[in-house]
Protein backbone atom coordinates (compact mmCIF):
# COMPACT_ATOMS: atom_id res chain seq x y z
CA UNK A 1 0.00 0.00 0.00
CA UNK A 2 2.83 2.59 0.19
CA UNK A 3 3.57 2.68 -3.33
CA UNK A 4 4.09 6.20 -4.52
CA UNK A 5 2.06 7.26 -7.81
CA UNK A 6 4.36 9.66 -9.96
CA UNK A 7 4.65 11.35 -13.10
CA UNK A 8 7.80 12.08 -14.99
CA UNK A 9 7.79 14.64 -17.90
CA UNK A 10 4.59 13.26 -18.55
CA UNK A 11 3.09 15.44 -21.85
CA UNK A 12 -0.45 14.45 -23.48
CA UNK A 13 -0.64 17.10 -27.41
CA UNK A 14 -4.16 17.41 -29.03
CA UNK A 15 -2.56 18.35 -32.32
CA UNK A 16 -0.95 21.06 -31.88
CA UNK A 17 -2.66 22.12 -28.80
CA UNK A 18 -0.51 20.93 -25.22
CA UNK A 19 -3.37 19.87 -22.81
CA UNK A 20 -0.76 18.15 -20.47
CA UNK A 21 2.80 19.98 -20.85
CA UNK A 22 5.91 18.28 -19.25
CA UNK A 23 4.22 17.33 -15.83
CA UNK A 24 6.41 15.84 -13.15
CA UNK A 25 4.44 14.60 -9.85
CA UNK A 26 4.74 12.26 -6.92
CA UNK A 27 1.86 11.53 -4.57
CA UNK A 28 2.30 10.04 -1.26
CA UNK A 29 -0.59 7.12 -0.45
CA UNK A 30 -3.28 8.34 1.53
CA UNK A 31 -3.01 12.07 0.91
CA UNK A 32 -5.84 14.23 -0.49
CA UNK A 33 -4.48 15.80 -3.20
CA UNK A 34 -6.68 18.77 -5.09
CA UNK A 35 -5.94 20.11 -8.89
CA UNK A 36 -6.90 23.53 -9.66
CA UNK A 37 -6.79 25.80 -12.48
CA UNK A 38 -8.73 27.51 -15.06
CA UNK A 39 -10.92 25.66 -17.99
CA UNK A 40 -8.61 23.94 -20.24
CA UNK A 41 -5.57 24.22 -18.17
CA UNK A 42 -5.31 20.34 -18.32
CA UNK A 43 -6.65 19.35 -14.99
CA UNK A 44 -9.11 16.83 -16.73
CA UNK A 45 -6.49 15.36 -18.77
CA UNK A 46 -4.27 14.77 -16.34
CA UNK A 47 -6.83 12.78 -13.95
CA UNK A 48 -7.46 10.94 -17.66
CA UNK A 49 -3.75 10.27 -18.54
CA UNK A 50 -3.59 8.46 -14.38
CA UNK A 51 -6.76 6.50 -15.36
CA UNK A 52 -5.15 5.61 -18.68
CA UNK A 53 -8.50 6.32 -20.41
CA UNK A 54 -5.96 8.38 -22.59
CA UNK A 55 -2.62 7.98 -23.49
CA UNK A 56 0.52 9.86 -22.85
CA UNK A 57 2.39 11.58 -26.03
CA UNK A 58 5.49 11.40 -23.60
CA UNK A 59 6.96 10.59 -20.38
CA UNK A 60 6.12 7.96 -17.59
CA UNK A 61 3.60 7.42 -15.09
CA UNK A 62 4.44 5.10 -12.19
CA UNK A 63 3.03 3.41 -9.24
CA UNK A 64 5.43 1.73 -7.50
CA UNK A 65 6.83 -0.78 -9.72
CA UNK A 66 3.91 -0.64 -11.85
CA UNK A 67 4.99 1.44 -14.74
CA UNK A 68 1.26 2.67 -15.67
CA UNK A 69 1.78 4.48 -18.91
CA UNK A 70 3.14 1.16 -20.51
CA UNK A 71 0.57 -1.15 -19.21
CA UNK A 72 -2.03 -3.09 -21.78
CA UNK A 73 -5.25 -5.60 -21.35
CA UNK A 74 -5.44 -7.53 -18.46
CA UNK A 75 -3.16 -5.64 -16.44
CA UNK A 76 -4.26 -1.97 -17.85
CA UNK A 77 -8.03 -3.11 -16.51
CA UNK A 78 -6.27 -4.33 -13.56
CA UNK A 79 -4.93 -0.65 -12.83
CA UNK A 80 -7.93 1.19 -13.84
CA UNK A 81 -9.74 -0.75 -11.25
CA UNK A 82 -6.85 -0.11 -8.49
CA UNK A 83 -7.42 3.60 -9.26
CA UNK A 84 -11.14 4.53 -9.50
CA UNK A 85 -12.65 7.70 -11.50
CA UNK A 86 -15.56 9.58 -10.63
CA UNK A 87 -16.78 12.09 -13.10
CA UNK A 88 -18.57 15.59 -13.44
CA UNK A 89 -21.25 13.70 -15.54
CA UNK A 90 -21.52 10.77 -13.10
CA UNK A 91 -21.42 8.48 -16.07
CA UNK A 92 -24.10 6.07 -14.42
CA UNK A 93 -26.67 3.62 -16.55
CA UNK A 94 -29.66 5.33 -16.36
CA UNK A 95 -31.55 2.70 -17.04
CA UNK A 96 -29.95 0.47 -14.95
CA UNK A 97 -30.90 0.09 -11.29
CA UNK A 98 -28.61 1.98 -8.57
CA UNK A 99 -27.34 -2.28 -7.19
CA UNK A 100 -25.78 -3.16 -10.49
CA UNK A 101 -24.38 0.78 -11.26
CA UNK A 102 -22.29 -0.31 -8.21
CA UNK A 103 -21.84 -3.68 -9.33
CA UNK A 104 -20.08 -2.52 -12.73
CA UNK A 105 -17.14 -1.50 -9.94
CA UNK A 106 -16.61 -5.50 -10.06
CA UNK A 107 -16.61 -5.96 -13.59
CA UNK A 108 -12.25 -6.28 -13.39
CA UNK A 109 -12.94 -9.31 -10.94
CA UNK A 110 -15.64 -11.50 -13.44
CA UNK A 111 -15.64 -13.96 -16.06
CA UNK A 112 -16.85 -12.81 -19.78
CA UNK A 113 -20.12 -15.44 -19.49
CA UNK A 114 -20.70 -13.84 -15.94
CA UNK A 115 -20.45 -10.66 -16.82
CA UNK A 116 -22.61 -10.73 -19.97
CA UNK A 117 -25.37 -12.60 -17.90
CA UNK A 118 -24.93 -10.30 -15.26
CA UNK A 119 -24.35 -12.88 -12.77
CA UNK A 120 -22.51 -11.54 -9.33
CA UNK A 121 -21.76 -13.45 -6.26
CA UNK A 122 -23.98 -13.06 -2.82
CA UNK A 123 -20.27 -11.14 -1.49
CA UNK A 124 -20.09 -9.27 -3.92
CA UNK A 125 -23.45 -7.86 -3.32
CA UNK A 126 -22.70 -7.67 0.08
CA UNK A 127 -19.95 -5.69 -0.76
CA UNK A 128 -21.63 -2.64 -3.19
CA UNK A 129 -24.73 -2.83 -0.16
CA UNK A 130 -22.35 -1.98 2.20
CA UNK A 131 -20.75 0.67 0.01
CA UNK A 132 -23.97 2.57 -0.37
CA UNK A 133 -24.79 2.13 3.21
CA UNK A 134 -21.63 4.12 3.66
CA UNK A 135 -23.15 6.84 1.25
CA UNK A 136 -26.56 6.54 3.03
CA UNK A 137 -28.17 5.14 -0.26
CA UNK A 138 -29.39 1.76 0.31
CA UNK A 139 -32.94 2.92 0.19
CA UNK A 140 -32.99 3.81 -3.38
CA UNK A 141 -30.54 0.44 -4.30
CA UNK A 142 -33.26 -1.04 -6.40
CA UNK A 143 -34.39 2.50 -8.00
CA UNK A 144 -33.23 3.03 -11.90
CA UNK A 145 -30.13 5.40 -11.50
CA UNK A 146 -31.66 7.98 -13.98
CA UNK A 147 -34.66 8.70 -11.29
CA UNK A 148 -31.81 9.75 -8.63
CA UNK A 149 -30.50 13.52 -8.12
CA UNK A 150 -27.58 14.84 -9.04
CA UNK A 151 -25.91 14.24 -5.92
CA UNK A 152 -27.68 11.03 -4.75
CA UNK A 153 -25.96 9.52 -8.56
CA UNK A 154 -22.56 11.12 -7.62
CA UNK A 155 -22.78 9.41 -4.15
CA UNK A 156 -23.29 6.07 -6.45
CA UNK A 157 -20.30 6.76 -8.51
CA UNK A 158 -18.49 7.09 -5.11
CA UNK A 159 -19.98 3.84 -4.46
CA UNK A 160 -18.65 2.10 -7.40
CA UNK A 161 -15.54 3.51 -7.30
CA UNK A 162 -15.43 1.78 -3.57
CA UNK A 163 -16.12 -1.55 -4.30
CA UNK A 164 -13.23 -1.07 -6.81
CA UNK A 165 -11.14 -1.47 -3.58
CA UNK A 166 -9.00 1.20 -5.27
CA UNK A 167 -5.63 2.46 -3.77
CA UNK A 168 -6.17 5.83 -5.72
CA UNK A 169 -9.46 7.61 -6.03
CA UNK A 170 -9.26 10.15 -9.09
CA UNK A 171 -12.24 12.55 -8.96
CA UNK A 172 -13.04 14.62 -12.02
CA UNK A 173 -14.39 17.73 -11.34
CA UNK A 174 -17.40 16.01 -9.03
CA UNK A 175 -19.30 18.46 -7.93
CA UNK A 176 -19.17 21.07 -10.33
CA UNK A 177 -23.02 20.19 -11.11
CA UNK A 178 -23.92 19.91 -8.21
CA UNK A 179 -25.59 22.24 -5.36
CA UNK A 180 -23.64 23.44 -2.22
CA UNK A 181 -25.67 20.79 -0.16
CA UNK A 182 -25.19 17.98 -2.17
CA UNK A 183 -21.49 19.40 -3.00
CA UNK A 184 -20.76 19.03 0.52
CA UNK A 185 -21.98 15.61 0.81
CA UNK A 186 -19.57 14.30 -2.01
CA UNK A 187 -16.53 16.29 -0.59
CA UNK A 188 -17.57 15.04 2.59
CA UNK A 189 -17.81 11.09 1.93
CA UNK A 190 -14.42 11.83 -0.81
CA UNK A 191 -12.78 12.82 2.80
CA UNK A 192 -14.23 10.12 5.11
CA UNK A 193 -12.71 7.53 1.90
CA UNK A 194 -9.68 9.50 2.06
CA UNK A 195 -9.23 9.28 6.11
CA UNK A 196 -10.91 5.68 7.14
CA UNK A 197 -9.59 3.71 4.18
CA UNK A 198 -6.19 5.05 3.53
CA UNK A 199 -7.17 5.98 -0.26
CA UNK A 200 -5.03 8.35 -2.23
CA UNK A 201 -7.79 11.12 -2.96
CA UNK A 202 -6.82 13.19 -6.59
CA UNK A 203 -9.87 15.60 -7.18
CA UNK A 204 -10.34 18.49 -9.72
CA UNK A 205 -11.52 21.48 -8.58
CA UNK A 206 -12.67 24.52 -9.49
CA UNK A 207 -13.54 26.64 -6.63
CA UNK A 208 -10.55 27.73 -4.44
CA UNK A 209 -12.37 27.87 -1.29
CA UNK A 210 -13.56 23.67 -1.70
CA UNK A 211 -9.85 22.92 -2.40
CA UNK A 212 -8.71 25.01 0.60
CA UNK A 213 -11.11 23.52 2.62
CA UNK A 214 -10.33 19.46 2.38
CA UNK A 215 -7.28 19.61 0.62
CA UNK A 216 -3.88 18.53 2.03
CA UNK A 217 -2.05 19.86 -1.11
CA UNK A 218 -2.99 21.78 -3.76
CA UNK A 219 -1.49 21.71 -7.24
CA UNK A 220 -2.40 24.54 -9.61
CA UNK A 221 -2.22 23.93 -13.17
CA UNK A 222 -1.88 26.57 -16.07
CA UNK A 223 -1.68 25.63 -19.79
CA UNK A 224 -0.71 22.28 -19.48
CA UNK A 225 1.96 22.99 -16.71
CA UNK A 226 2.20 22.87 -12.95
CA UNK A 227 2.37 25.96 -11.80
CA UNK A 228 2.18 25.30 -7.93
CA UNK A 229 2.43 22.68 -5.35
CA UNK A 230 2.12 23.07 -1.94
CA UNK A 231 -0.34 23.36 1.00
CA UNK A 232 -3.31 25.15 1.39
CA UNK A 233 -1.29 28.25 3.38
CA UNK A 234 1.24 28.40 0.89
CA UNK A 235 -1.33 29.23 -2.08
CA UNK A 236 -1.27 33.02 -1.52
CA UNK A 237 -3.50 35.98 -3.50
CA UNK A 238 -0.35 36.73 -5.77
CA UNK A 239 -0.31 32.67 -6.54
CA UNK A 240 -3.77 32.27 -7.01
CA UNK A 241 -3.76 35.91 -9.65
CA UNK A 242 -1.10 33.79 -11.35
CA UNK A 243 -2.66 30.82 -12.16
CA UNK A 244 -5.84 32.09 -12.94
CA UNK A 245 -4.03 34.71 -14.98
CA UNK A 246 -6.35 37.68 -13.61
CA UNK A 247 -3.75 40.45 -14.01
CA UNK A 248 -4.96 44.04 -13.79
CA UNK A 249 -7.28 42.97 -11.17
CA UNK A 250 -6.98 44.97 -7.70
CA UNK A 251 -9.07 42.42 -5.46
CA UNK A 252 -10.11 38.41 -6.64
CA UNK A 253 -12.70 37.27 -4.45
CA UNK A 254 -12.91 33.58 -3.93
CA UNK A 255 -16.43 34.03 -3.44
CA UNK A 256 -17.26 34.69 -6.84
CA UNK A 257 -16.07 31.06 -7.17
CA UNK A 258 -17.45 29.21 -4.10
CA UNK A 259 -20.18 26.65 -4.34
CA UNK A 260 -20.45 26.69 -0.48
CA UNK A 261 -22.10 30.05 0.22
CA UNK A 262 -24.83 31.27 -1.73
CA UNK A 263 -26.83 34.63 -1.26
CA UNK A 264 -30.36 33.61 -2.71
CA UNK A 265 -31.91 37.07 -2.76
CA UNK A 266 -35.54 36.89 -4.49
CA UNK B 1 -37.85 39.80 -12.50
CA UNK B 2 -34.52 41.47 -13.01
CA UNK B 3 -31.91 39.56 -12.05
CA UNK B 4 -30.30 40.32 -8.38
CA UNK B 5 -27.39 42.47 -7.91
CA UNK B 6 -25.10 40.72 -5.94
CA UNK B 7 -21.25 41.27 -7.61
CA UNK B 8 -19.89 44.62 -7.67
CA UNK B 9 -18.77 46.13 -11.03
CA UNK B 10 -15.26 45.16 -10.11
CA UNK B 11 -16.22 41.63 -9.69
CA UNK B 12 -18.33 41.29 -12.85
CA UNK B 13 -15.02 42.47 -15.08
CA UNK B 14 -13.18 39.64 -12.95
CA UNK B 15 -15.56 37.04 -13.75
CA UNK B 16 -15.45 38.63 -17.79
CA UNK B 17 -11.37 38.15 -17.76
CA UNK B 18 -12.06 34.34 -16.35
CA UNK B 19 -14.49 33.31 -19.30
CA UNK B 20 -11.88 34.34 -21.33
CA UNK B 21 -14.19 35.42 -24.54
CA UNK B 22 -15.36 38.79 -23.86
CA UNK B 23 -18.13 39.52 -25.81
CA UNK B 24 -17.75 42.39 -28.00
CA UNK B 25 -21.91 43.84 -27.99
CA UNK B 26 -21.22 47.15 -29.76
CA UNK B 27 -23.24 48.43 -32.50
CA UNK B 28 -20.55 46.75 -35.05
CA UNK B 29 -21.65 43.12 -33.71
CA UNK B 30 -25.44 43.57 -34.22
CA UNK B 31 -24.36 45.13 -38.21
CA UNK B 32 -21.87 41.91 -38.57
CA UNK B 33 -25.25 39.55 -37.39
CA UNK B 34 -27.33 41.44 -39.46
CA UNK B 35 -24.93 40.71 -42.65
CA UNK B 36 -23.73 37.51 -41.26
CA UNK B 37 -28.03 36.34 -40.97
CA UNK B 38 -28.65 37.83 -44.77
CA UNK B 39 -25.84 35.97 -46.45
CA UNK B 40 -26.71 32.51 -44.56
CA UNK B 41 -30.76 33.36 -46.00
CA UNK B 42 -29.76 34.05 -49.26
CA UNK B 43 -27.08 30.53 -49.21
CA UNK B 44 -30.24 28.33 -47.37
CA UNK B 45 -32.87 29.94 -50.60
CA UNK B 46 -30.16 29.09 -53.46
CA UNK B 47 -29.43 25.75 -51.84
CA UNK B 48 -33.35 25.15 -51.87
CA UNK B 49 -33.92 26.02 -55.32
CA UNK B 50 -30.98 24.16 -57.09
CA UNK B 51 -32.11 20.91 -54.74
CA UNK B 52 -35.45 21.08 -56.20
CA UNK B 53 -34.69 21.79 -59.78
CA UNK B 54 -32.17 18.35 -59.73
CA UNK B 55 -35.17 16.66 -57.73
CA UNK B 56 -37.47 17.57 -60.51
CA UNK B 57 -35.29 17.13 -63.49
CA UNK B 58 -34.38 13.77 -62.04
CA UNK B 59 -38.19 12.94 -61.37
CA UNK B 60 -39.17 13.28 -65.17
CA UNK B 61 -35.40 11.57 -66.39
CA UNK B 62 -36.88 8.42 -64.16
CA UNK B 63 -40.38 8.91 -65.57
CA UNK B 64 -38.95 9.05 -69.44
CA UNK B 65 -36.71 6.03 -69.31
CA UNK B 66 -39.67 3.98 -67.12
CA UNK B 67 -42.01 4.51 -70.29
CA UNK B 68 -44.27 6.43 -68.39
CA UNK B 69 -44.91 8.67 -71.68
CA UNK B 70 -44.86 5.92 -73.89
CA UNK B 71 -47.86 6.07 -76.45
CA UNK B 72 -49.17 2.67 -77.81
CA UNK B 73 -51.15 1.86 -79.42
CA UNK B 74 -55.00 0.30 -78.89
CA UNK B 75 -58.21 -2.07 -80.31
CA UNK B 76 -61.14 0.23 -79.74
CA UNK B 77 -64.44 -1.38 -79.52
CA UNK B 78 -65.47 -0.85 -83.42
CA UNK B 79 -62.06 -2.93 -83.89
CA UNK B 80 -60.21 0.05 -85.42
CA UNK B 81 -56.66 0.58 -84.37
CA UNK B 82 -56.00 3.77 -82.21
CA UNK B 83 -52.79 5.33 -80.52
CA UNK B 84 -53.16 6.12 -76.42
CA UNK B 85 -51.26 7.38 -73.58
CA UNK B 86 -49.88 3.86 -72.13
CA UNK B 87 -51.47 4.60 -68.43
CA UNK B 88 -54.92 5.41 -69.73
CA UNK B 89 -54.61 2.72 -72.35
CA UNK B 90 -54.10 0.08 -69.23
CA UNK B 91 -55.94 1.64 -66.39
CA UNK B 92 -59.10 -0.59 -67.87
CA UNK B 93 -57.17 -4.01 -68.50
CA UNK B 94 -56.55 -3.57 -64.47
CA UNK B 95 -60.01 -3.61 -63.65
CA UNK B 96 -60.35 -6.42 -66.11
CA UNK B 97 -58.07 -8.78 -64.41
CA UNK B 98 -59.47 -7.53 -60.63
CA UNK B 99 -62.56 -8.45 -62.03
CA UNK B 100 -61.74 -11.97 -62.93
CA UNK B 101 -60.63 -12.76 -59.78
CA UNK B 102 -63.46 -11.80 -57.49
CA UNK B 103 -65.36 -14.79 -56.83
CA UNK B 104 -69.27 -15.03 -57.62
CA UNK B 105 -70.98 -14.47 -54.54
CA UNK B 106 -74.91 -14.80 -53.97
CA UNK B 107 -77.33 -13.52 -50.98
CA UNK B 108 -79.60 -17.28 -51.56
CA UNK B 109 -76.27 -19.56 -51.41
CA UNK B 110 -73.77 -17.50 -49.78
CA UNK B 111 -72.34 -20.41 -47.59
CA UNK B 112 -72.09 -22.80 -50.73
CA UNK B 113 -70.18 -19.67 -52.55
CA UNK B 114 -67.91 -19.13 -49.58
CA UNK B 115 -67.49 -22.99 -49.69
CA UNK B 116 -66.21 -22.80 -52.91
CA UNK B 117 -64.07 -19.38 -52.87
CA UNK B 118 -62.30 -20.71 -49.95
CA UNK B 119 -62.31 -24.54 -51.69
CA UNK B 120 -59.01 -25.16 -50.87
CA UNK B 121 -58.94 -23.90 -47.32
CA UNK B 122 -57.37 -27.11 -45.25
CA UNK B 123 -54.56 -26.88 -47.57
CA UNK B 124 -54.19 -23.25 -47.01
CA UNK B 125 -54.62 -23.27 -43.44
CA UNK B 126 -51.42 -25.40 -42.88
CA UNK B 127 -49.96 -23.36 -45.37
CA UNK B 128 -51.01 -19.84 -43.59
CA UNK B 129 -49.48 -21.66 -40.26
CA UNK B 130 -46.23 -22.37 -41.94
CA UNK B 131 -45.86 -19.23 -43.15
CA UNK B 132 -46.29 -17.59 -39.85
CA UNK B 133 -43.97 -19.68 -37.96
CA UNK B 134 -40.52 -19.47 -41.25
CA UNK B 135 -41.76 -15.58 -40.06
CA UNK B 136 -40.84 -16.27 -36.53
CA UNK B 137 -38.15 -18.31 -36.72
CA UNK B 138 -36.21 -16.26 -39.23
CA UNK B 139 -37.21 -12.74 -36.94
CA UNK B 140 -35.91 -14.89 -34.25
CA UNK B 141 -32.30 -15.68 -36.24
CA UNK B 142 -32.35 -12.18 -37.68
CA UNK B 143 -32.45 -10.33 -34.32
CA UNK B 144 -29.89 -12.17 -32.65
CA UNK B 145 -27.02 -12.18 -36.07
CA UNK B 146 -28.20 -8.07 -36.34
CA UNK B 147 -27.46 -7.72 -32.70
CA UNK B 148 -24.19 -9.10 -32.71
CA UNK B 149 -23.13 -7.51 -35.73
CA UNK B 150 -25.09 -4.39 -35.03
CA UNK B 151 -22.20 -2.94 -32.27
CA UNK B 152 -18.75 -3.50 -34.08
CA UNK B 153 -20.77 -2.19 -37.04
CA UNK B 154 -21.04 1.31 -34.92
CA UNK B 155 -18.86 3.97 -35.71
CA UNK B 156 -18.88 5.28 -32.13
CA UNK B 157 -18.52 1.51 -30.71
CA UNK B 158 -16.54 -0.32 -32.87
CA UNK B 159 -13.24 -2.06 -31.63
CA UNK B 160 -11.18 -0.83 -34.93
CA UNK B 161 -12.04 0.42 -38.40
CA UNK B 162 -11.07 -2.58 -40.19
CA UNK B 163 -13.64 -4.60 -38.25
CA UNK B 164 -16.23 -1.73 -38.97
CA UNK B 165 -15.51 -2.34 -42.87
CA UNK B 166 -15.99 -5.80 -42.92
CA UNK B 167 -19.31 -5.90 -40.87
CA UNK B 168 -20.75 -3.46 -42.78
CA UNK B 169 -19.93 -4.85 -45.63
CA UNK B 170 -21.72 -7.99 -44.22
CA UNK B 171 -24.45 -6.57 -43.33
CA UNK B 172 -25.07 -4.80 -46.82
CA UNK B 173 -24.41 -7.98 -48.56
CA UNK B 174 -27.23 -9.74 -46.08
CA UNK B 175 -29.46 -7.11 -47.12
CA UNK B 176 -28.95 -6.05 -50.48
CA UNK B 177 -29.63 -9.59 -51.91
CA UNK B 178 -33.29 -9.58 -51.99
CA UNK B 179 -34.90 -12.53 -50.06
CA UNK B 180 -36.56 -14.13 -53.08
CA UNK B 181 -33.56 -13.96 -54.70
CA UNK B 182 -31.56 -15.85 -50.97
CA UNK B 183 -34.47 -18.01 -51.43
CA UNK B 184 -33.46 -19.53 -54.57
CA UNK B 185 -29.97 -19.78 -53.64
CA UNK B 186 -30.99 -21.91 -50.86
CA UNK B 187 -33.33 -23.57 -52.53
CA UNK B 188 -31.12 -24.28 -54.72
CA UNK B 189 -28.61 -25.69 -51.59
CA UNK B 190 -30.91 -27.60 -49.38
CA UNK B 191 -33.66 -28.57 -51.56
CA UNK B 192 -37.61 -26.67 -51.40
CA UNK B 193 -39.01 -26.27 -47.93
CA UNK B 194 -39.59 -23.80 -45.09
CA UNK B 195 -35.85 -24.07 -44.16
CA UNK B 196 -35.06 -22.78 -47.16
CA UNK B 197 -37.69 -19.97 -46.55
CA UNK B 198 -36.20 -19.11 -42.93
CA UNK B 199 -32.35 -18.90 -44.05
CA UNK B 200 -33.76 -16.46 -46.81
CA UNK B 201 -35.56 -14.14 -44.98
CA UNK B 202 -33.03 -14.79 -41.72
CA UNK B 203 -30.41 -13.73 -44.09
CA UNK B 204 -32.12 -10.55 -45.01
CA UNK B 205 -33.32 -9.34 -41.90
CA UNK B 206 -30.34 -9.61 -39.90
CA UNK B 207 -28.96 -7.26 -42.42
CA UNK B 208 -31.69 -5.02 -42.28
CA UNK B 209 -31.86 -5.38 -38.40
CA UNK B 210 -28.06 -4.77 -37.93
CA UNK B 211 -28.07 -1.64 -39.71
CA UNK B 212 -30.71 -0.18 -38.04
CA UNK B 213 -29.27 -1.12 -34.79
CA UNK B 214 -26.36 0.28 -35.21
CA UNK B 215 -27.84 3.49 -36.26
CA UNK B 216 -29.65 3.27 -32.78
CA UNK B 217 -26.10 2.58 -31.56
CA UNK B 218 -24.73 5.57 -32.88
CA UNK B 219 -26.83 7.92 -31.13
CA UNK B 220 -26.33 6.45 -27.60
CA UNK B 221 -24.93 8.58 -24.64
CA UNK B 222 -21.14 7.10 -24.23
CA UNK B 223 -20.42 8.71 -20.66
CA UNK B 224 -21.72 5.01 -19.01
CA UNK B 225 -19.45 3.41 -21.17
CA UNK B 226 -17.00 5.81 -20.36
CA UNK B 227 -17.99 4.61 -16.64
CA UNK B 228 -17.48 1.22 -17.06
CA UNK B 229 -14.48 1.59 -18.81
CA UNK B 230 -12.96 3.27 -16.22
CA UNK B 231 -13.71 0.71 -14.05
CA UNK B 232 -11.75 -1.94 -15.63
CA UNK B 233 -14.39 -3.10 -18.03
CA UNK B 234 -13.80 -4.94 -21.05
CA UNK B 235 -15.05 -3.66 -24.48
CA UNK B 236 -17.32 -6.12 -24.18
CA UNK B 237 -18.61 -5.08 -20.58
CA UNK B 238 -18.66 -1.63 -21.98
CA UNK B 239 -21.17 -2.84 -24.76
CA UNK B 240 -23.38 -4.90 -22.40
CA UNK B 241 -23.29 -2.45 -19.61
CA UNK B 242 -23.34 0.74 -21.17
CA UNK B 243 -25.00 0.47 -24.08
CA UNK B 244 -27.33 -2.02 -24.22
CA UNK B 245 -29.83 -0.98 -21.82
CA UNK B 246 -29.70 2.62 -23.57
CA UNK B 247 -30.63 0.80 -27.09
CA UNK B 248 -32.76 -1.96 -25.43
CA UNK B 249 -36.58 -0.52 -26.14
CA UNK B 250 -35.64 0.94 -29.64
CA UNK B 251 -34.38 -3.03 -30.47
CA UNK B 252 -37.48 -5.18 -29.09
CA UNK B 253 -39.44 -1.62 -31.50
CA UNK B 254 -37.83 -2.64 -34.46
CA UNK B 255 -37.90 -6.02 -33.87
CA UNK B 256 -41.83 -5.94 -33.92
CA UNK B 257 -41.79 -4.44 -36.94
CA UNK B 258 -39.49 -6.82 -38.47
CA UNK B 259 -41.40 -9.28 -37.75
CA UNK B 260 -44.67 -8.18 -39.81
CA UNK B 261 -42.34 -7.40 -42.53
CA UNK B 262 -41.40 -10.87 -42.71
CA UNK B 263 -44.95 -12.29 -42.71
CA UNK B 264 -45.70 -10.72 -45.84
CA UNK B 265 -42.14 -11.93 -47.38
CA UNK B 266 -42.59 -15.32 -45.77
CA UNK B 267 -46.36 -15.35 -48.16
CA UNK B 268 -44.47 -14.74 -51.10
CA UNK B 269 -41.09 -16.75 -50.83
CA UNK B 270 -43.10 -19.53 -51.83
CA UNK B 271 -43.05 -19.02 -55.24
CA UNK B 272 -39.75 -20.27 -55.68
CA UNK B 273 -40.58 -23.15 -53.34
CA UNK B 274 -39.13 -22.01 -50.03
CA UNK B 275 -42.54 -23.23 -47.85
CA UNK B 276 -45.48 -20.73 -47.21
CA UNK B 277 -48.53 -20.32 -49.01
CA UNK B 278 -46.46 -18.71 -51.92
CA UNK B 279 -46.45 -21.75 -53.63
CA UNK B 280 -50.09 -21.03 -53.88
CA UNK B 281 -49.85 -18.16 -56.13
CA UNK B 282 -48.13 -20.14 -58.59
CA UNK B 283 -50.43 -22.58 -58.54
CA UNK B 284 -53.35 -20.89 -59.05
CA UNK B 285 -51.58 -19.01 -61.64
CA UNK B 286 -50.79 -21.92 -63.46
CA UNK B 287 -54.12 -23.66 -63.16
CA UNK B 288 -55.59 -20.01 -64.27
CA UNK B 289 -57.67 -20.52 -60.65
CA UNK B 290 -58.24 -16.70 -60.50
CA UNK B 291 -60.99 -16.64 -57.79
CA UNK B 292 -57.88 -18.90 -55.64
CA UNK B 293 -55.84 -15.36 -56.07
CA UNK B 294 -58.72 -13.30 -54.20
CA UNK B 295 -59.01 -15.72 -51.75
CA UNK B 296 -54.94 -15.67 -50.79
CA UNK B 297 -54.99 -12.28 -50.95
CA UNK B 298 -57.66 -12.04 -48.35
CA UNK B 299 -56.15 -14.61 -46.25
CA UNK B 300 -52.77 -12.53 -45.92
CA UNK B 301 -54.25 -9.43 -45.59
CA UNK B 302 -56.26 -10.95 -42.68
CA UNK B 303 -53.04 -12.09 -40.82
CA UNK B 304 -50.97 -9.28 -41.65
CA UNK B 305 -53.69 -6.57 -40.53
CA UNK B 306 -53.69 -9.09 -37.31
CA UNK B 307 -49.79 -9.23 -36.67
CA UNK B 308 -49.99 -5.15 -37.09
CA UNK B 309 -52.35 -4.59 -34.84
CA UNK B 310 -50.94 -7.27 -32.21
CA UNK B 311 -47.52 -5.76 -32.01
CA UNK B 312 -48.22 -2.25 -32.41
CA UNK B 313 -49.84 -3.08 -29.09
CA UNK B 314 -47.41 -4.89 -27.71
CA UNK B 315 -45.00 -2.06 -28.68
CA UNK B 316 -46.63 0.61 -27.15
CA UNK B 317 -47.30 -1.33 -24.21
CA UNK B 318 -43.35 -2.27 -24.03
CA UNK B 319 -42.52 1.80 -24.80
CA UNK B 320 -44.88 2.57 -22.10
CA UNK B 321 -43.58 0.53 -19.57
CA UNK B 322 -39.69 1.38 -20.12
CA UNK B 323 -41.53 4.91 -19.06
CA UNK B 324 -42.75 4.06 -15.66
CA UNK B 325 -40.09 1.93 -14.29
Amino acid sequence: MSAMLSLSNVSRHFGETKAVDNASLDIAPGQFVGVIGRSGAGKSTMLRLINRLIDPTDGEIRHGDRVVSRLKGKDLRDWRRDCAMIFQQFNLVDRLDVLTNVLIGRLAERGFAASMLMHFTDEERTMAIQALDRLDLVPQALQRAGTLSGGQQQRVAIAKALVQKPKIMLADEPIASLDPANATLVMDGLRAINREDGITVLVNLHTLDTARAYCDRIIAMRDGRVMFDGSAAQLTNDVVRDIYGTEGLNEFNEAVTSTQKVSVSA
Amino acid sequence: MPAPRLLSGDMMSAIAEMTETVPDVGPSAFVQFERDFAARRRAARINWALGSALFFGLFIATAWIGDFFKITQVSLPDGSRAWRWIIGAGLPRLGEYVEKTLPVLRWESLGADFAEWFWRWKIWLKLLIETVLIAFMATGIGVVGGFLLSFPASRNLTPNKWVLFITRRLLELARTVPELVWALIFVFAFSVGPMAGVLAIAVHATGALGKLYSEVNENINMAPLEGVKASGGTWFDQIRYGAVPQVLPNIISYTLLRFEINVRSSSIIGYVGAGGLGQEFRTAMSFQEYTDLSALFVIIFATVAMIDYGSEKLRHRLIGMGERT
